[in-house]
């Protein structure tokens, strides 16, 4: 009698936990491994690349959608041939030529049938669109082209020409030694032109950028915001078909989330992975963790369109206010070298000798008061709400800022809200500083000075100090004029100098970049400039 | 009966006209143009202000401006969401389920959990192995389920591995939403890898449900124990059991029925505190509900999103409570008021 309660009572127990964990380990091993899942770590704004500069848009477009004239080998970051197979510059530097491609395949989707192959009228349609305000494009989104027009390259291109289908030339209004690299970086993208007049035709132009289609390794099949984006194999990419099956990103905001999904094997590559929690990666058998010096700069800007910011003894005695070794340590865990200037060491622009503003609170406190700031001013510190491989914990770090400032009686409201609202009110100038950064698209050193704070990128909107010296641009604009790069480091040093003297920003780290993923995937491959490269990963079985 | 039935729709209908009056009082609490948080639209215009002023009766007295928010409801236009730019009632209706399945498979799991467990309990009433199931309930009745859940993952998913810890299915998959309840939607895709979708949705499954349902046992062990130990000291059982009946028939025959029909409508009721249950857990498991969900709206300040959100909810489980109580009365017309259950 007890027994047969007994008996009934487990088997009804046995089953129900059999109903739950019945499950074939080997069917899910083989299905995994038809796609890659990548926890990314936010939304991208668009699909186009040469819309916005934010890492997170073209992690999840640039390389996995389209394709560029010119790529950058990850390794050792020369220009490399892309869609152009080979190209001759002029003796006076004034006119590119590039012979592209021929055989290379847009993406075939419901919603587009390419009827004819990538040729000289889709590149020179894409290079257009951002530099032609009567390009029917131009005007599709509301974004200006923030890198294009930051480095001023819709201003140098004189002429776009089509030599024939697969040859165009490119005329410059004067040389400029930076030019080959900016085609390679991530958002020189090559749009298709039949595509774009397809929409047009049917009156929706805006889905170019919204529902893309490019030549590169993966097909574009749907997104969720804040949830998904799914990505196909392109059947017919140029390069090889050895592209995984599907690649899907899933969003995940908390990287301590990004990392248990890593951990239980939901996701085999994740973005970002924490300072702090590098070392659990580092002990966990089935996963890898890759590391390289960034190229890339965290600091601290000051609104200089603002008083009493506007003022540079104000900015250098606030410099001098905050230790930025101990942040090195709290914030980056160690992982990140001191930041002097806005080059990294791994560029040869590097100066090595450039002094910094030490540590000195009793000075920074008397060049306050020498300059009318009283005790109890309060200023405000924006901080990123994300990380960010160049500062992967704003809010902590501005936290530390409050707590060296309050020693010089400063108060300091911290501010930090969702990120595309806070880049637009960034872009309105509310701020009087923020903690942000910026990591470089190609190895040119230009790609520091000139978004970061030249006169022409507080109009793009990269330009967080709101900072603008003309001398500062001269001599970054007569850099670009010389190819010998000791002749270039000697104008940067100078500008180095300037920057020092008029501190619009304080740099704070070049912090290393990480990569974690699981064992199983191969040929996944840091990239120094920018966004994260699918198309050659394989999944060992 | 019909009188019963006509003050339980009374009373349901009164409790649903109070939430939605509690709900729109939301949309003046909240920051913000009043007019804003009830459409979702931020407008560009006066014009477009005005359009809606119009809709939502603004300009009439408050008792109109109610009127409308109810016929707005009833026509199914929420509003939408500030974040997603969607309509609310399209966002709500594909996240609810998520949510009910979750409660409906941790349900039966409590019940075939927590009933037997209770029958032996309350048959050893007062042994040990009495003892030992009551101070396991304890212990599991007294566990924060958001507790329980990391507890869960610490040790299943990030120990051992053996399950997945977020969302409903692999991203590998994907699956067309049909019904909004995933299983049902992957056995009706005609997919070639559904079986194989089928399992990883279990797996899924497994600790979300596992974290609700522990609670949700202990309390249902309880009631049945409790009912157990009532029914078997009665007067009829003593009488069976003076008849010559064995204790084995004794209790198929007259101890399992008297014992589950009385306690019925506790043990269906327990899915509203399921229901809250698994908004908690959601959120830990980014299970995609409406409590993964509300608390996005809450992080977000979607103050559309919270009005609505909070309105469906709590319609769903006074709908589901005057359903249940009316149900149990057709079955089991004696009681006209139940007693209260101890626990």
């Amino acid at each position: 009698m007890k027994n047969n309660f007994k008996r009934s009572y487990i088997l009804v127990l046995s089953f129900s936990l059999s109903l739950l964990t019945a499950c074939s380990k080997n069917q899910e091993i083989q299905f995994k491994s038809e796609g890659l899942v990548y926890c990314s770590e936010g939304s991208p704004t668009s699909f186009n690349p040469q819309l916005d500069t934010s890492g997170t848009t073209v992690d999840a477009s640039s390389h996995q959608l389209y394709d560029r004239l010119l790529e950058f080998d990850p390794e050792d970051s020369q220009i490399i041939p892309g869609i152009a197979e080979s190209w001759r510059v002029s003796n006076n530097g004034l006119v590119y030529t590039f012979q592209l491609r021929k055989r290379v395949s847009f993406h075939e989707t419901p919603y587009f049938q390419p009827s004819r192959y990538l040729n000289a009228d889709d590149v020179i349609f894409s290079i257009n669109r951002w530099r032609l305000e009567s390009h029917p494009y131009h005007d599709v989104d509301v974004s200006d082209y923030p890198y294009f027009v930051s480095l001023g390259l819709d201003k140098l291109i004189k002429d776009v020409r089509r030599i024939n289908g697969y040859r165009i030339e490119i005329e410059l209004n004067k040389p400029d030694s930076s030019f080959l690299a900016n085609l390679a970086t991530d958002f020189a993208i090559i749009l298709s032109k039949e595509y774009a007049e397809q929409l047009l035709a049917t009156n929706q132009p805006q889905l170019l950028d919204e529902r893309p289609i490019g030549s590169g390794p993966f097909s574009f099949v749907s997104y969720r915001k804040d949830r998904y984006i799914r990505f196909a194999r392109h059947q017919q990419y140029w390069k090889h078909d050895q592209t995984i099956a599907q690649l899907i990103y899933d969003i995940t905001p908390s990287s301590s989330l990004r990392l248990a999904k890593l951990m239980t094997g939901e996701c085999d590559v994740m973005s970002l992975p924490a300072h702090s929690e590098l070392d659990i990666i580092r002990d966990r058998e089935n996963l890898s963790l890759d590391e390289k010096p960034g190229l890339n700069v965290g600091f601290w800007a000051f609104n200089t369109s603002k008083p009493p910011f506007d003022n540079p003894e104000v900015r250098r005695a606030l410099a001098m206010g905050i230790d930025k070794s101990s942040i090195l340590e709290a914030v980056y865990f160690d992982s990140a070298v001191k930041a002097n200037g806005l080059i990294p060491p791994s560029s040869w622009a590097y100066q090595s000798d450039l002094r910094d503003n030490s540590y000195n609170p009793v000075l920074a406190r008397d060049l306050l008061r020498a300059n009318g700031i009283e005790p109890g001013f309060t200023m405000n510190i924006w901080a990123m709400p994300i990380e960010r491989a160049y500062n992967p914990n704003a809010i902590m770090m501005a936290e530390l800022i409050q707590g060296y400032l309050e020693q010089l009686e400063i108060n300091v409201e911290i501010i930090s809200f969702e990120w595309s609202l806070f880049r637009r009110r960034l872009d309105s100038g509310a701020h009087d500083s923020v903690l942000i950064g910026w990591s470089a698209d190609n190895g040119d050193p230009d790609n520091f000075y000139r978004p970061v704070l030249s006169c022409a990128a507080i109009e793009s909107g990269t330009n967080r100090a709101k900072w603008c010296n003309e001398t500062f641009d001269e001599i970054i604009d007569e850099a670009l004029t010389y190819s010998d790069p000791e002749t270039r480091a000697a104008l940067y040093q100078t500008a180095n100098a300037i920057i020092a003297d008029q501190i619009p920003l304080v740099p704070i780290a070049h912090a290393y970049r990480f990569q974690a993923y699981r064992n199983n995937v191969h040929n996944l491959v840091i990239n120094p400039f920018g966004g994260i490269r699918f198309g050659d990963v394989v999944i060992a079985q | 009966m019909s009188l019963y039935l006509f003050r339980r729709l009374n009373l349901l209908i009164f409790t649903l006209f109070m939430l939605a009056l509690a709900s729109f009082g939301l949309a003046w609490l909240f920051p913000g143009d009043y007019l804003t948080n009830l459409s979702g639209i931020h407008f560009d215009s006066p014009e477009q202000r005005e359009l809606f002023a119009t809709i939502y009766r603004e300009n009439e007295g408050i008792l109109w401006q109610f009127s409308a928010y109810l016929e707005m409801l009833w026509q199914g236009q929420w509003g939408q969401s500030f974040s997603s730019g969607q309509p609310l009632n399209k966002e709500i209706l594909t996240t609810i389920p998520a949510s009910i399945e979750l409660s409906a498979y941790a349900l039966v799991i409590s019940l075939f959990v927590g009933i037997p467990l209770g029958f032996i309990a309350g048959l050893k009433h007062n042994k040990l192995t009495d003892y030992g199931i009551l101070s396991f309930s304890l212990v599991g009745y007294s566990i924060p389920v958001f507790w329980l859940a990391l507890l869960l993952i610490l040790v299943l998913s990030l120990q051992l591995g053996w399950f997945p810890i977020s969302g409903r299915i692999s991203l590998l998959y994907d699956i067309p939403p049909q019904t909004g309840f995933i299983l049902v939607d992957i056995l009706s895709s005609g997919l070639p890898y559904k079986w194989d979708a089928f399992v990883d949705a279990l797996e899924h499954m497994v600790l979300p449900t596992l974290s609700i349902s522990i609670v949700t046992s202990t309390i249902i062990l309880r009631i049945t124990r409790r009912s157990v130990i009532e029914v078997m000291s009665s007067e009829y059982i003593k009488a069976a059991t003076a008849k010559g009946l064995n204790r084995y028939q004794v209790i198929l025959r007259h101890g399992i029925r008297n014992t589950i029909i009385p306690i019925m409508p506790q043990l269906a009721l327990q899915f509203t505190t399921l229901l809250t249950n698994a908004m908690i857990v959601e959120s830990i498991f980014s299970w995609p509900g409406i409590g993964n969900w509300l608390l996005q709206a809450i992080y977000q300040g979607d103050y559309p999103a919270i009005r609505a959100g909070m309105l469906a909810v709590s319609s769903l489980v006074v709908i589901f409570t005057v359903f249940i109580d009316i149900i149990h009365k057709i079955i089991d017309p004696r009681r006209l008021y139940r007693q209260r259950v101890k626990i």
